[in-house]
């Protein structure tokens, strides 16, 4: 991706000039506040949105260029994890792992059903095929939307917020998950979160995006001793720092009518 | 002055949007049609979504095709029978049924009972990014989600129109020959005798068909365009009840101009 | 929901779609009776033909044997020429007159045919030669106060002329 800029308001861009680079079979997260553009860049990359400029290339192909059977013949080949896992409620676990499965391949009913049962081993749900995404917890949920993922062999797995609203153990499952799965099946991985911990544990590289411009990158070594104050606050959470705490407003005293006299 | 520049500047921007969505909902319209083939291809996605829009509101359409008929029957005897008409209910509940109501009713009763479900399924949907979801699975929703529905709306509403009216003349027929007394053969024969399949019953037909179109195109589009937030779903559920019935009962003027005034047999 | 139950429910809502309308068409409607039956077609000319419309029946001694299928006026002889679609199972000679003719004082308009004597019967395109054309009531009643005015002068004050 090469100076890629978008706004869904043309005079509010939400990414501004975004140049980033992932190598194959890396697990690279994208990292940065709430609201900062970052699930807009993993859709520029599967082509949901088009940037008004600069380029996205994914495999040398770029994808703004594509049409319409182009780009579903590139997205046969990218899975995608959504924020709280986007199953289908209309059909069991099961169904949602074979639903890629059917839909793009001629396999016959045996088959599908080892592929689905495989996929589902592998995230460690094959007790739960028959059950509705409604009777999952939350990170059963992640996970079957990440075997779903997978269900094609895609060689590029996009996750949008994977660690969202999870608790410690579910969080850490996921992120061991991403990293095997990353490094069993030569996928390469793109996160977006804004879990810091998580993400230092498990990833090769970090980008961190703010204001819709990258701030600072580099491996997990590197961020843990950088000195940049962007990167200091979000690794140690600080409240107030480059990124502010008060979202830009009229002064404090105007808002309260309150005037020195 | 800038008040009224503002408010004139707002009723602008409010009907450049209206013509907008009116222009997206045609674009729409034409893409699902496209995507008919998809549909048709796997038959089961459509079968499917008969059921949830036709045999879901079957209980419903039967009883208050029922009731509706048992009224007509009461309250048509009563004016009829002042003109010594009575012979004539069977035309007047016929009639009246093929025509307008199994259409019109079946209509507004399909709007809000599948009408509704399909925009907030779609809607929720959307919400949750399972539209998304198989968009980057290279699965258009299009084909997959709103095209079986829409068609199973269109191929559920004729049908269930025709059950209306149908037991509408079961309904009237118990309350006017048995309950009242008007004669069997009476009821029946006036009945046969002044509707005729063609055109009368064959334009409720269209009418239904047409009504169904009309109210499945509203509710995915509705569905579809929803905003993507709790509120946006039930605003949404509320445009397509609101705005399918109100396209029924201005569809059933323009059709029945068209249908039954040229034929010069009122 | 099991594939099959679902197809099961799908193709008996289905059937029962079907039989409505089944059951409009012939128990409701007519399309029994007339529309596919064999028929042939006549023709009768009318100076007037009142209130007829199309598909209006045509009875001979209250039978319906057929139905109006279409009306249209000849440019020459200002006459209304309407055009019967016949059963075939009924034949009529000749010389049968063609009358409009009103079930009741507001009922419906219909054509009533009376037979004759011929022993000739009338062919497919065939014109029926005698025809009675539709009473107009406001022509009668017209006529009756006319004829009134003129028999008796003195009672005819507020009466139009």
């Amino acid at each position: 991706m090469a100076g890629a800029s978008f706004g869904y308001d043309p005079r509010r861009p939400v990414l501004r000039g975004i140049d980033m680079l992932v190598p194959r079979g890396r697990v690279v997260a994208i990292m940065g506040g709430s609201g900062c553009g970052k699930t807009t860049i993993l859709r520029l990359v599967g082509g949901q949105l088009r940037p008004q400029e600069g380029s996205v290339r994914v495999d040398g192909q770029s994808v703004p260029d594509l049409g319409r059977d182009g780009l579903f013949a590139l997205r046969r080949r990218i899975g995608m994890l959504f924020q709280f896992g986007a199953l289908f409620t209309d059909m069991s676990v099961y169904e949602n792992v074979a639903f890629p499965i059917r839909e793009h391949t001629d396999l016959d009913e045996s088959l599908i059903r080892d592929l689905v049962l495989m996929k589902l081993h592998a995230v460690g749900l094959r007790g739960a095929a028959q059950l509705y995404p409604n009777e999952l917890s939350g990170g059963m949920a992640r996970r079957v939307a990440l075997a779903r993922a997978i269900a094609l062999d895609p060689t590029l797995v996009l996750y949008d917020e994977p660690f969202a609203g999870l608790d410690p153990i579910s969080l850490g499952v996921v992120g061991q998950l991403i990293r095997q799965l990353n490094d069993a099946l030569g996928i390469t991985s793109v996160i977006v979160t804004h879990d810091v911990y998580e993400s230092l544990k498990i990833v090769d590289y970090l980008y961190f995006v703010s204001a819709g411009r990258i701030v600072a990158h580099g491996t997990p070594d590197e961020v843990r001793r950088s000195t940049d104050p962007f990167v200091r606050q979000f690794v140690d959470g600080e409240p107030d720092g480059p990124v502010a705490f008060h979202y830009p407003a009229r002064p404090y005293a105007e808002d309260f009518g309150i005037r020195a006299s | 002055m800038t008040s009224v520049a503002t408010g004139l500047r707002r009723v602008g921007a409010g009907t450049l949007r209206a013509i907008a969505r009116v222009g997206f909902a045609a674009r729409f319209f034409v893409a699902v049609v496209l995507q008919t083939p998809a549909a048709l291809r796997r038959i089961q996605l459509t079968a499917r979504e008969i059921y949830f829009a036709g045999v879901l509101s079957l209980v419903v359409i039967m009883v208050s095709g029922l009731f509706v008929g048992m009224v007509l029957g009461l309250q048509g005897y009563d004016v009829l029978v002042k003109y010594g008409a009575g012979d004539s209910l069977g035309i007047f509940v016929g009639l009246s049924l093929v025509r307008e109501l199994g259409p019109v009713v079946a209509g507004l009763l399909f709007a809000s009972r599948a009408g509704s479900a399909i925009t907030a399924e779609i809607g929720l949907m959307k919400t949750t990014e399972q539209l998304s979801a198989m968009e980057m699975m290279a699965v258009d929703p299009l084909a997959r989600i709103v095209a079986p529905r829409f068609w199973g709306g269109v191929i559920a509403m004729p049908l269930l129109a025709a059950l209306f009216s149908a037991m509408g003349v079961f309904g009237a027929y118990l309350v006017g020959v048995r309950l009242i007394g008007v004669d069997d053969g009476t009821f029946w024969g006036n009945m046969q005798a002044s509707i005729d399949f063609w055109p009368d019953i064959t334009n409720g037909i269209v009418k239904s068909i047409v009504f169904g179109m009309a109210v499945s195109l509203i509710a995915v589009f509705e569905g579809y365009d929803a905003h993507p937030t709790a509120e946006g779903v039930s605003a949404a559920t509320t445009r397509t009840v609101v705005g399918a019935s109100l396209a029924i009962l201005a569809l059933d003027f323009v059709l029945t101009v068209f249908m039954f005034r040229g034929l010069g047999n009122t | 929901m099991k594939r099959t139950t679902l197809d099961l429910w799908v193709g008996i809502f289905v059937t029962m779609g079907f039989a409505a309308i089944v059951f409009l068409a012939l128990k409701v409607g007519n399309l029994a009776s007339l529309e596919t039956r064999p028929s042939y077609r006549i023709e009768a000319e009318f100076d007037n033909i009142g209130g007829l419309k199309l598909r209006a029946p045509v009875k001979a001694a209250g039978v319906i044997v057929g139905r109006v299928e279409s009306i249209r006026l000849d440019p020459k002889t200002y006459e209304a020429v309407v055009t019967l679609r016949m059963d075939k199972d009924y034949q009529f000679s000749k010389d049968t007159i063609a009358s409009i003719l009103t079930s009741g004082l507001l009922g419906e308009v219909y054509i009533g045919l009376d037979a004759g004597g011929d022993t000739a019967m009338l062919a497919d395109g065939a014109r029926i030669a005698k025809t009675q054309s539709a009473i107009v009531l406001e022509k009668l009643i017209g006529q009756f106060l006319f004829d009134k005015a003129s028999s008796d002068p003195a009672s005819t004050s507020g009466a139009p002329k």
